[in-house]
């Protein structure tokens, strides 16, 4: 723990969450006047060039523009074949290594022993100031212990429960969209549909939900951590808001249940129930942490895999058809979409020790990348990669949810509700055709679209 | 050659027959056994090919290894003979063994 991280938490019983991170925001400032904060890299657009043109050692996979310039999968294959486990040493995030095959990014994810997720698993760090602290970035026993004090929240269990509501939820979206005439899919159906599911899973305001979309996409992208577009000036007010929203229902429902109300399913209620974790509220930055990663774990990947779905039936028609012939392919097809879009592009490591990794050697101290994206279009492990195939054999064969330890803890939510959008659609909508090329989020981790026209047509009428 | 049964949470068994050089967990697969994901294809990494043992048969599929407990402790199902079906080795000394699949995998 940081010694900014104890004093926030030594002063939580007495100065409100949300002060100290303004005061927090300040000092940082002041640092930055003085010349004495760390400097934030700055990321403008320009076209990148063509992988075969570049010396191996200058292929720079940190780039946030690489997604979006459609150049990552070129990029990634040559590292695959030339230089599986390949060092850039000098990144606007520092040196690190790249781990691009699948047997190779399985044997680090499973080896927590050799690579540790501490201090924060982004390409580059957490805003200054700001330590965070969430088990996704905790290694064992920590780790575990903290874990398990929340994943019954998203346990089968407690999906089955929830399965009907988000079902309901799911229809009111999909029958009010305009048929016949375009419309942002991104914005009408992915997003509205992840707020919807967060919101539940939180027991959070239902009108005030697209703020915790809002809240959770400036998290993930200040450019230190991960080349994204916002500005530490936005930053901090956002999670000075958030741990002032968080608290305040944190306590809202301590109240209700010391009142005598039932505890719900959600993921508060579960907290304050849980002998680990009912005194998070007096340790800000691992109560922020927590929250902070179910919203942010669960808001921009199935999102994105909502989208991502929609576009890759349109990429492979054929597709569509056997879909549309064959509805009981539908849990295949989820897996199928989960690992084409690799919602997450990578999780980062440091080396602990010493490791001999194919061929090269990563020494203590070093960060070590699991490019997810790039194993999973690893010829050697999945054949023809590149293409969307509904009823791929083995399609939950896929690195998306990562494994080991940290394996993905919301990934049987993130197929249900997957699944119950196809189930619905197909329901309704005979064509679902993307208009024009969809828009890219800058970032080297999410991979992710800010928008996507698309048309839809009714079943019954044509 | 011997057998081994897979009893589904809704009672369901499913015989197979013992094969060679094989884990539980790839009978189970090469049997079309449902309920068993084997998503890291049986590399203790996934945690999605757990099974509850028989408790008389417990013993004698060999010993957890800390891996193997670590990622039974992070399912919710997790039940005192769990097992992650992918560490077991099938030899004949399993002729009769008998295991539940859980109701959910996670
Ligand atoms: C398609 C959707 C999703 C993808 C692709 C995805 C991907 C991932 C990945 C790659 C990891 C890290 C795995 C590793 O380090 O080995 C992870 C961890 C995690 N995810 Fe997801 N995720 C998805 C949906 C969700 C949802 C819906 C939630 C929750 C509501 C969620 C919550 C978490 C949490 C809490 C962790 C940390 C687990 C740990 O450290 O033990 N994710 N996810
Ligand atoms: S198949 Fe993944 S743990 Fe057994």
């Amino acid at each position: 723990m940081s010694i900014s991280t104890l004093a926030m938490n030594l002063s939580a019983r007495v100065v409100p969450m949300q002060w100290q991170i303004k005061a927090a925001h300040l000092a940082q400032k002041t640092l930055d006047r003085i010349g004495l904060a760390a400097k934030i890299p700055e990321f403008v657009e320009s076209p990148l060039p063509d992988v075969s043109t570049l010396a191996i050692e200058d292929i720079d996979v940190s780039n946030p523009f690489l997604w979006r310039q459609g150049l990552w999968g070129s990029y990634f294959k040559r590292l695959r074949d030339e230089q599986p486990v390949h060092f850039q040493k000098n990144s606007p995030f520092g040196p690190f290594w790249s781990v691009t095959r699948f047997d190779d990014i399985l044997f680090v994810d499973k080896h927590h022993e050799l690579f540790s997720a501490e201090p924060i698993i982004t390409l580059g760090d957490q805003p200054a100031g700001l330590a965070i602290e969430t088990f996704i970035a905790m290694d064992p026993p920590k780790h575990d212990k903290q874990r398990q004090a929340v994943q019954n929240v998203v346990a089968p269990k407690n999906l089955k429960e929830m399965e009907s509501l988000i079902r309901q939820r799911t229809q009111e979206v999909l029958d009010n969209l305009p048929v016949d005439q375009p419309f942002d899919w991104v914005s009408s159906v992915s997003i509205e549909l992840t707020a919807r599911m967060l919101a539940t899973l939180l027991d959070f305001p239902y009108e005030q939900r697209r703020k915790l979309v809002y809240w959770s996409d400036v998290a993930a992208a200040s450019p230190e951590t991960t080349g994204g577009q916002v500005e530490r000036d936005e930053f901090f007010p956002v999670v000075a808001e958030v741990a002032q929203a968080f608290s305040q229902l944190w306590r809202d429902k301590a109240a209700r249940q010391n009142a005598g109300e039932e505890p719900g399913f959600d993921i508060i209620s579960l907290m304050l129930n849980n002998e680990d974790t009912k005194d998070l509220i007096h340790r800000p930055m691992e109560f922020l942490g927590n929250l902070a990663l179910l919203i942010v774990g669960g808001n921009d990947t199935t999102r994105n895999s909502m989208t991502g779905g929609v576009l890759a039936l349109n990429k492979f028609p054929q597709e569509f058809d056997k879909l549309k012939s064959n509805p009981a392919l539908i849990p295949n097809m989820v897996s199928e979409i989960i690992r084409w879009q690799t919602p997450l592009a990578y999780m980062r490591r440091v080396a602990k020790v010493d490791v001999e990794l194919n061929g090269a050697t990563i020494r203590k101290g070093d960060k070590v990348v699991m490019w997810y994206a790039s194993g999973n279009r690893d010829e050697r492990a999945i054949d023809n990669p590149d293409d969307f195939i509904i009823d791929r054999k083995g399609a939950r064969n896929h690195l998306s949810f990562g494994f080991g330890v940290h394996r993905c803890m919301g990934n049987r939510l993130a197929e249900m509700q997957l699944r119950i959008l196809w189930e619905e659609l197909l329901e309704r909508f005979d064509r679902i055709e993307v208009q024009g090329e969809p828009e890219y989020v800058q970032s080297n981790f999410v991979r992710g679209y800010t928008s996507m026209m698309v048309k839809v047509s009714n079943k019954n009428r044509s | 050659m011997g057998r081994m049964t897979f009893i589904e949470h809704d009672g369901t068994r499913h015989e197979v027959e013992i094969e060679a050089d094989k884990s539980l967990m790839q009978h189970a697969a090469d049997n079309m056994v449902p309920g068993i994901d084997a998503d890291c294809g049986g590399e203790c990494a996934c945690g999605t090919c757990h099974v509850i043992v028989d408790h008389q048969w417990f013993a004698k599929t060999g010993a957890i290894n800390g891996n193997e407990k670590q990622m039974l402790e992070m399912t919710p199902e997790g039940a005192p003979t769990s097992r992650l079906a992918c560490q077991i080795e099938v030899t004949d000394a399993l002729d009769g063994l008998v295991v539940h699949l859980p109701e959910f995998q996670m």
